[in-house]
């Protein structure tokens, strides 16, 4: 999951100034980190026309990445969206950019922040989980991603900070090498963490476009 | 016998080292540098320069090693991994050997978020254990890291990288030296030492495993100055472990810098009888000027 929050409420109101605004949600990630779901659009309508500020029209799109999807849902919108010059999106930074794909005459307001790829733990609580890097290697790891969840991405960890599972870095997340250890122990592998693992390739992380 | 420093000669040839630790200025003043040096130029075999240390920018560790040369003292140039990535590491180990750096010590570095600039992007290509691979296999197979070969001049470097037996997992902490062994570690600093039971069960490890024999371990001693300092290192710097003993003892002290100073020396002495430790490496943290003092009250001869 994409996980995003919603920019300040303050800083979107200076972007979007006085003109006319439509407004568009996310079906998927941004609904489910509620910022961008039916609820947070409707409640930033309401917000809009407190400021004075005119809202065209609105919709969630299911989901805002998917372009040939946005075209079909947006043909019932075209009377709303000749009405503004801009176009308020509260959809993840993909989502955003789809948005200015079709739009390339209007102003795209981002909405939110996109902060990270990662888990639902529990409601409104997520964790990074995978930075993308076009290699997985969890395997090597039974599961935990050394490269995402160790700030310092060591792959040959611990760092010498690491402190009662706790990372030094922010002692509100598990140093993900304490978990490696620990459950490689509970395993009988230890003998594994003792081979050196080699400087991960980057260049996989480097496609940007991919057809299959 | 070739040596590439005189670091490695004097810990080959089995006496007791003592390395020191200068940090480099928050500007272009290598006088600052060259201050601290003088001090010290007699109490130490070779000196660290660190490399922006707690991610604080600094004159870089390369221009401070060169320094040291300059005044004919021998530098442990220290290269962490948080500010360049693997074309820019390898880029300074030919430079810095070129200029006459001989020892190099290998680390991951703190996290951008505890300096000056937590607004930085860390790097982290690749770790302190992959650095010291990459360099070692540099020196000794004449290949870069992508197995493109180099073509003029090996970098003739003794390699170094750190310990924290007061890391956790507490257990994995001697694979994990074992790790950079392999890598290519040939000698190793300690964090500094202020709860030795604990130390000295780490050496035991380290011992039964033959790692004594494998590498040159040079423990760490930073003297406590206050009783701030003392709280800062207990409470605040990670990976450090200050008990509760020597807190109280600091606490009491009418005079917290005699008191640190004499738990330096009682702790060096201590060091000194463990089998396995070659030497001490002293940090003197804005102290720098008891370090000749500390040398000769711990009986540490160089
Ligand atoms: S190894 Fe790479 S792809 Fe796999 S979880 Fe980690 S960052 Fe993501
Ligand atoms: S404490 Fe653990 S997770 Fe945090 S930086 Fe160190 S090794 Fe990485």
């Amino acid at each position: 999951m994409i996980i995003t929050k919603q920019k300040n409420f303050m800083d979107i109101l200076r972007r979007i100034g006085s003109k006319p605004v439509f407004l568009v949600g996310c079906s998927e990630c941004a609904t489910l980190c509620k910022s961008g779901g039916k609820e947070e659009v409707l409640a930033i309508k309401e917000s809009l026309i407190k400021n004075k500020i005119p809202v065209s029209g609105w919709v969630v799109l299911e989901p805002a990445c998917h372009l040939m999807n946005d075209k079909r849902m947006l043909k019932k919108y075209s009377k709303e969206l000749s009405e503004s010059t801009k176009i308020l999106v509260l959809a993840c930074g993909n989502g955003i950019q789809t948005l200015n794909k079709l739009f390339p005459e209007k102003e795209i307001i981002a909405g939110t922040d996109t902060l990270f790829l990662g888990e639902i733990s529990r409601v409104n609580e997520f964790f990074k989980q995978c930075l993308l890097c076009g290699e997985c290697i969890l395997d090597d790891f039974d599961g935990f991603c050394p490269v995402t969840r160790c700030p310092k991405s060591m792959l040959n960890g611990p760092c010498g900070g690491s402190s009662n599972g706790k990372c030094e870095i922010n002692s509100e997340i598990e140093c993900v090498w304490d978990c490696i250890y620990q459950v490689f122990k509970k395993k009988g592998k230890l003998d594994v963490l003792t081979f050196i693992q080699k400087p991960k390739d980057w260049s996989k992380a480097l496609e940007n476009k991919r057809r299959i | 016998m070739n040596y590439r420093s005189n670091l490695e000669k004097v810990l080959t040839e089995g006496h007791f080292v003592v390395t020191a630790e200068i940090g480099p200025p928050k500007g272009t003043d290598a006088n600052k540098i060259r201050e601290k040096a003088k001090l010290m130029k007699d109490s130490a075999d070779a000196f660290n320069i660190t490399d922006n240390q707690t991610a604080v920018v600094r004159l870089s560790s390369l221009a401070g090693s060169v320094i040291l040369l300059h005044m004919d003292m021998e530098p442990i140039m220290q290269i962490t991994c948080r500010d360049r990535n693997r074309i820019g590491l390898q880029s300074d180990v030919l430079g810095a050997a070129a200029l006459g750096v001989r020892n190099m010590l290998c680390l991951t570095g703190d996290h951008q978020k505890f300096g000056n600039h937590p607004a930085a992007k860390g790097v982290f290509d690749v770790d302190s254990i992959q650095l010291l691979q990459i360099i070692k296999n540099m020196r000794d197979e004449g290949i870069f890291q992508s197995g493109d070969r180099l073509l003029s001049g090996k970098p003739y470097v003794f390699l170094g990288a750190a310990a924290n037996p007061y890391a956790d997992p507490f257990e994995f902490q001697v694979d994990r030296l074992r790790k950079k062994i392999d890598a290519g570690a040939e000698f190793i600093q300690t964090q500094s030492v202020y709860k030795i039971d604990k130390f000295s069960e780490w050496m035991d490890d380290v011992r039964a495993q033959g790692l004594d024999t494998k590498v040159h371990i040079l423990a760490g001693i930073t003297p406590l100055k206050s009783v701030k300092m003392t709280e800062r290192m207990k409470f605040h710097v990670p990976g450090t472990d200050v008990p509760n003993s020597v807190y109280l003892r600091m606490k009491k002290a009418s005079d917290p810098a005699k008191e640190g100073y004499a738990i330096a020396v009682e702790t060096i002495h201590q060091l000194k009888k463990i089998k396995g430790i070659h030497g001490i490496h002293i940090t003197a943290l804005f102290w720098e000027e008891i370090i000749p003092l500390l040398v000769k009250d711990a009986g540490l001869h160089v």
